[in-house]
């Protein structure tokens, strides 16, 4: 069985993150605790980042799954594969953060099915062992793997929503948009504008945030605002980088729309 | 090109005039006057306003000539709207004072102008200012554009200028206008005491709010320089075309710090002179219906705060049962120079904390009431406070028909509009709506009926259970969990006689989810009292036990009611609640009620449907004949209602299905949901094993 490169998933250079709080401590706490972590917040305000950066300070490798509708058991722990008339066992990336070592992170968790995530249980308690039924073996992880999940907590349905059987198993970090100023340098540092552009945009972007609930089903994401800034600086006029960086990607329905631009007419 | 005589026939016609003194021969020579098009346009309205009252369409035909050479048709149109909308609102008399003043309507104009409407563009600018930091404003209609400190008002038609462009920034300008006036200081508590010092208030208003404006312009053009700009653009040049002694006020007022006290300061040196022209943005100031509604929003906000705060910290005491027992609150006072507030910073016992979104606005919309919050704000309510007059009022509300034995009011009810097919238009919040629960009634009817219908239970339940969440393993698969060990033999054996080996040799579970809601709408009318109330009990009944194995979510309500004043939606499940007892206890205590007015049921029932957000939403209607109520909702007008409504459900993605007993269906049943979207149950006791099979058939 041909095994990846571990170096392939280890994270050489240091990701740009600026904590907003004492996240960092907490999660180093948690990892040498051997403690699985549940990073919640809305979408766009650093979670996978945030994760990077962690796995680059403790410098462990990190393999990321993204959750979908589909995802099942076999795909996070791993499946047989035909091969010349002959069955050959390939890991998932679950087993294989596990034999690594490595850090585990599941973005996204609500998106995949319920019983996809009952897998994750007895890996998530204080047994830490990952069942593989078709081997007939069992993973014991070593100290230094750690699970990490995400999920945003904000507009899902109830159908969609984090069992409690798993949620309690978590460490939760909470996530939010980061304190006006802080966003501004993080804009400026990821896309080049200025800092007045820069702190414009986060006001466009605390005006499309009072307008959740109202129509809007979540606020500008600090990511779409460096989106917003790598058009701009590209020479793209201020109003329409603001269009289609972010007001398309918030709405579809043609007066929150037409609002929104207004919005950012008024302040550019 | 019209006829005199079809022209006096259909007058004749729409008017009445053999019921009136209207004479059409008078009328017939202005509708000559016109060319083909506006002559149909003009008789179009006159007979839809006829609908509604035949006076008012007969002044509207007078005028219409006329005013079409000054107006284009979609301001026309408006004016007459309008007119019915204030008609039902209002009464006769002023609706004809709308008709007979067109031109205060529009304003002035004697260039056909292109202007914007209210309800136009009343749905991208509510949305605009929710984005506005601050307290959360409703926008409405109004004669002049003004604000009441909660309401921003809006004429209903903008045609000042020549372009709808420019029309709508100018409306958008008087939002931003009110939302300044709010937000940045002008209208504080004191104001009113504060201008009566002056012999002539209604001037020292002027005056004051001429100084604000200035005031506030600079603030918006400094926070919101796009916004600067575009005043600009509408009106160039206009402070420096002010006499000097308003351009020297300008300058104090345009500096950073200034506030409301400045303007103040200024006013005694402006009282005697001539005022300026105001800005074409300009917004006047109401001190009576602002100190009026200041009033009732003090008194609400301070309780509901203190409410809000007590329900937090006791959550908070939940999670951290070793909180201290004595908390102080405390409010971080915001930077004075800044234009922009962010939310509004509290100390519980000098630790900072982030309070829940309501308690941010409440603080946000106290301290613009003001400056600052009160001490006495910031005292969680004890256990005896929850009880005020204005909580007195809200349990009134629950009670729904206490309304009708004490003093009418319409707290607590909802509104719904309505479709007026003469006029080809809805009656804005026609209907007041309120639900009510039906009254379990615990006997032998459960028992009765499924002792007797056991067998087909057993049926419905095995036929339902068939129809669950699907889960199938499909064999020879490219890809999936498992090996399929029949397809690798035989591929294995291929590869042996040197054929070619298969590539589908695993198996995958395919899951097919049900995303179903539906919605039963049962009526509860007088007429189906008897045979049908008990058919229409047993049919719900059997469908409840077939549902539960089925995992759908599932709603029941009743409708009935009597005039549009008193519709009546009773509860019999609600989407969230569990299917036991009590709901078969209400299911048993349905009775027969009033009338069939369906429309306002259609309606909240798919606002319900929406809000579940299932992939696949049903309507379903069980009814024993056609929309009917007390005088006003018969035959086609009850019909074109029900029809709007059912339309209006089918374009957000409802599918509406109706389940009749009234042989006489056909007539009237497809027109309504459609060809394929009904059916009609020949016996009434044929009922109950019908609504489950069709129920059957239409989510498979």
């Amino acid at each position: 069985m041909a095994e990846q490169s571990v170096d392939e998933y280890c994270i050489t250079e240091e990701p740009y993150y600026e904590p907003s709080g004492d996240e960092a401590k907490v999660f180093e706490a948690a990892w040498r605790r051997r403690l699985p972590l549940l990073l919640k917040g809305p979408t766009g305000c650093g979670k996978t980042r945030f994760m990077e950066y962690m796995a680059w300070r403790l410098g462990r490798p990190l393999l990321t799954v993204s959750c979908h509708d589909d995802l099942t058991a076999s795909d996070l722990v791993g499946r047989y594969l035909i091969k010349g008339g002959e069955t050959v066992w390939l890991d998932g990336p679950l087993a294989r953060a596990v034999r690594l070592g490595a850090i585990c992170y599941l973005d996204e968790i609500v998106e995949a099915r319920k019983d996809t995530m009952v897998v994750l249980h007895p890996l998530a308690d204080d047994r830490r062992i990952l069942p593989m039924e078709k081997l007939g073996t069992q993973l014991q992880a070593g100290p230094e793997f750690c699970l990490a999940v995400s999920y945003n907590p904000g507009y899902q349905s109830v159908l969609k929503d984090l069992k409690l059987s798993t949620r309690q198993r978590f460490v939760a970090l909470e996530f939010d948009y980061p304190p006006a100023e802080l966003e501004a340098r993080i804009v400026i540092s990821e896309s080049g504008v200025d800092a007045d552009t820069a702190a414009t945009l986060v006001k466009f972007a605390q005006m499309t945030r009072k307008l959740k609930g109202n129509g809007l089903d979540e606020g500008a994401s600090t990511r779409l605002l460096v989106h917003a800034g790598k058009l701009m600086v590209d020479g793209i006029p201020a109003v329409t980088a603001c269009g289609s960086a972010i007001s398309q990607a918030l709405t579809d329905e043609p007066e929150m729309l037409a609002a929104i631009n207004e919005l950012s007419a008024s302040l550019f | 090109m019209l006829m005199a005589q079809d022209i006096t026939a259909r007058l004749d016609e729409y008017l009445e005039t053999e019921f009136s003194f209207i004479r059409s021969d008078e009328l017939v020579p202005l509708i000559l006057a016109l060319v083909p098009a506006e002559q149909d346009f003009v008789l179009d309205w006159t007979r839809r306003i006829a609908s509604t009252h035949t006076e008012i369409a007969h002044q509207f035909l007078r005028r219409a000539t006329q005013a079409l050479v000054a107006h284009e048709a979609r301001i026309i149109e408006a004016w007459a709207l309008h007119a019915m909308d204030v008609y039902d609102r209002a009464g006769l008399r002023d609706a004809l004072a709308v008709i007979a003043d067109i031109d205060h309507f529009v304003h002035y104009s004697h260039v056909r102008t292109a202007g914007v409407l209210f309800d136009e563009v009343s749905g991208v600018l509510q949305h605009f200012v929710h984005g506005l930091p601050g307290r959360a404003l409703k926008l409405s209609m109004g004669d002049v554009s003004w604000t009441d400190g909660e309401t921003i008002h809006l004429p209903a038609v903008m045609a000042q200028l020549d372009n709808k462009e420019a029309n709508f920034q100018l409306c958008k300008l008087m939002v931003v206008m009110q939302w300044a006036q709010i937000h940045h200081g002008t209208i504080y508590t004191e104001l009113t005491a504060d201008l009566s010092v002056w012999p002539d208030l209604a001037r020292a208003v002027k005056i004051y709010s001429l100084l604000e404006s200035l005031r506030l312009e600079s603030i918006i053009a400094r926070a919101l320089p796009g916004l600067g700009r575009q005043m600009e653009q509408l009106e160039a040049d206009y402070i420096s075309a002010l006499p000097a002694n308003w351009q020297d006020a300008a300058k104090s007022l345009q500096a950073r710090g200034a506030t409301a006290a400045t303007s103040q300061t200024l006013l005694p040196s402006f009282y005697k002179f001539d005022l300026p022209v105001a800005r074409l943005w300009h917004c006047d100031l109401d001190l009576e219906a602002l100190d009026a509604c200041r009033q009732a929003r003090i008194t609400r906000e301070k309780h509901k705060l203190r409410v809000q705060l007590a329900q937090w910290l006791a959550e908070l005491r939940r999670k951290k049962p070793a909180m201290n027992k004595t908390v102080k609150l405390a409010v971080q006072q915001p930077d004075e120079n800044s234009d922009y507030n962010g939310p509004l910073e509290l100390t519980i016992n000098e630790a900072p904390v982030i309070p829940p979104r309501i308690v941010q606005q409440l603080l946000g919309s106290i301290q613009l009431d003001f400056g600052g919050i009160p001490p006495e704000y910031l005292v969680a309510a004890g256990p005896g406070e929850y009880d005020t007059d204005e909580q007195t009022t809200e349990a009134e509300a629950e009670d729904p028909d206490a309304v009708w034995q004490g003093t009418y009011h319409e707290h607590g009810a909802l509104y719904y509009n309505e479709w007026d097919y003469g006029r080809r238009h809805y009656r804005k919040n026609w209907c007041v709506m309120r639900e009510k629960d039906v009254v379990p009634v615990y006997d032998n009817f459960v028992s009765d009926t499924l002792r007797r219908c056991s067998g087909l239970v057993a049926h419905l339940r095995r036929s339902f259970e068939a129809m669950r969440d699907d889960e199938r393993l499909l064999k020879r698969q490219t890809e999936g969990e498992n090996v399929d060990i029949d397809a690798l033999v035989e591929a294995l054996a291929d590869a042996r006689d040197g054929r070619e080996m298969s590539e589908r040799l695993f198996v995958r579970q395919h899951r097919v989810e049900r995303d179903i809601t539906v919605a039963f709408m049962v009526d509860m009318s007088g007429s189906t009292q008897g045979w049908i109330n008990e058919a229409e009990r047993e049919s719900l009944l059997l469908l409840c036990e077939a549902l539960e194995m089925l995992g759908d979510r599932y709603a029941i309500y009743g409708f009935s009611g009597i005039t549009r004043k008193r519709c009546e939606l009773y509860r019999i499940k609600r989407f969230d609640e569990s299917y036991g007892d009590e709901v078969r206890a209400r299911i048993s205590g349905i009775r027969a009620q009033d009338y069939t007015r369906m429309g306002f049921a259609i309606r909240h029932l798919s606002g319900l449907l929406n809000d579940t957000g299932a992939r696949t939403r049903l309507l379903v209607t069980l009814s024993d004949g056609k929309p009917d109520d007390y005088s006003d909702y018969r035959g086609e007008y009850g019909i074109e209602d029900t029809r709007q409504a059912l339309l209006e459900a089918r374009r957000s993605g409802i599918h509406a299905f109706c389940i009749t007993i009234d042989e006489q269906g056909p007539a009237y049943l497809p027109h309504m949901y459609g060809a394929a979207n009904y059916t009609v149950v020949a016996e009434v006791r044929q009922l109950p094993f019908r609504v489950a099979d069709i129920y059957r058939r239409l989510t498979r």
